[in-house]
């Protein structure tokens, strides 16, 4: 069984500086790693490697589906959050998992609200439901706990653990410890 | 991938601002007349060119949101995340910018072409050379808006960008539109074609580079 994600010798050069090099791991099914590290250690480049959007200076970078959710909101402000969602879930072909994973953020009853309208921690969420409704294998969540309150972490939380159980992979970047079960680490150093 | 995209840029577009070109175009031919005076016989000779210079600055207004507010809300990610193109955004924000912006400006003609005391015949040749610009002046701005896209100030600069490459389409499209400009209309179209074929290249490359 090949895994979800393998970086193989990767390193990063970004703005004339090299943040890392020589990172190897795999993720497998149901496994998720935690990449930790200080401010500008090139956490979020890693995550954007991962989703292709960048190239690594070395080193192979296998990964196959995968959602992203970032520091962007990248939903139409003017449309209802469920509009707004479904365009995404229709480019996914997720609409069938769009339903459960407004409830599993609790923005049901916000589904008809324009996106304009949410709050900020609303919003955190609603990027959070979109990577839910996509049903790729592998998660990219970047600072995903970040602006969430106590009971948002906790939502998190079981978004990941169902997502593991039904094989999923996450790979996240954040500074504080992540909710959802046994989180492997990378550590980057600056 | 493309027609969920070009829906949306037109539904956006619709929501937006679709209408301010429009208004730009006619507020242009507006002026024509006040600048060089009621001389009918004067205007009718130069209607058809005031009307493609309408249409041209009516072209620089959409530039910076057509691409910028995607950049920065990271839509541009998430549709690179899931496999499309530059080229294939670029395709699908030309055809749904076009659908907002050409059949707008033709309808926005006929009360320009009375302002401009255009005859029936006259229209009807602005008209034709005005559907086969319009796609092409759609295409430079998409191309425009992805070079400028997270620059500051790129809306101005986008427009000194556009105007140059849109030079060649007004004299073609302008002789195309007056008595006799068979042979320009056939260069108006090779233009406009050339600059359809190439934009979405241009646009895909600036899109990438924007990413690293």
């Amino acid at each position: 069984m090949s895994p979800v994600l393998r970086f193989t010798d990767v390193a990063c050069w970004r703005g004339g500086r090299l943040l890392f090099e020589g990172v190897s791991f795999a993720l497998d099914e149901g496994e998720a790693l935690w990449v930790r590290g200080p401010n500008g250690s090139g956490k979020s480049s890693l995550i954007r490697l991962a989703a292709g959007l960048l190239s690594p200076a070395a080193g192979s970078i296998a990964s196959g589906e995968a959602a992203l959710a970032d520091e962007s909101l990248a939903l139409d402000r003017e449309q209802s959050l469920e509009r707004a969602l479904r365009f995404w879930a229709r480019l996914d072909d997720g609409t069938v998992w769009l339903e459960g994973a407004l409830q599993a953020f609790e923005l049901d009853h916000l589904a008809q609200v324009p996106v304009r309208m949410l709050s900020t921690g609303q919003a955190r969420r609603a990027r959070l439901a979109r990577v839910v409704a996509s049903g790729a294998p592998l998660w990219l969540l970047d600072e995903p706990v970040n602006g969430l309150d106590e009971r948002s972490i906790g939502l998190l939380g079981s978004a990941i653990a169902s997502h593991r159980a039904a094989g999923g992979a996450v790979l996240a970047a954040s500074h504080v410890p992540l909710p959802g079960g046994e989180w492997r680490t990378l550590e980057l150093h600056a | 991938m493309i027609g969920p995209l070009a829906w949306r840029e037109a539904r956006r577009a619709v929501g937006a601002a679709a209408w301010l070109p429009v208004v730009f175009f006619l507020l242009v031919a507006t002026l024509i007349p006040f600048a060089v005076g009621p001389d009918v016989r004067l205007l009718a000779r130069i209607g058809a060119g005031a009307l493609w210079v309408a249409a041209l600055t009516a072209a620089l207004l959409p530039i910076e949101r057509l691409m910028e507010p995607d950049r920065a809300d990271g839509v541009l990610d998430q549709l690179a995340l899931r496999g499309a193109s530059g080229e294939e955004i670029a395709v699908a924000k030309i055809l749904g910018h076009w659908l907002t912006f050409g059949p707008l400006l033709m309808l926005a003609s006929l009360p320009g072409a009375a302002l401009l005391g255009l005859d029936g015949d006259a229209l009807g040749r602005a008209l034709l050379t005005l559907a086969i610009g319009t796609p092409a002046l759609a295409a430079l701005a998409v191309a425009v808006a992805s070079l400028t896209a997270g620059l500051r100030g790129g809306g101005a600069l986008g427009g000194l960008l556009l105007l140059p490459f849109a030079v060649p389409l007004l004299i073609f499209g302008a002789s195309a539109a007056t008595v006799g400009g068979g042979q320009a209309l056939k260069l108006e179209a090779a233009t406009a074609l050339f600059i359809l074929v190439g934009a979405p290249f241009v646009a895909g490359a600036a899109l990438r580079a924007l990413r690293t």
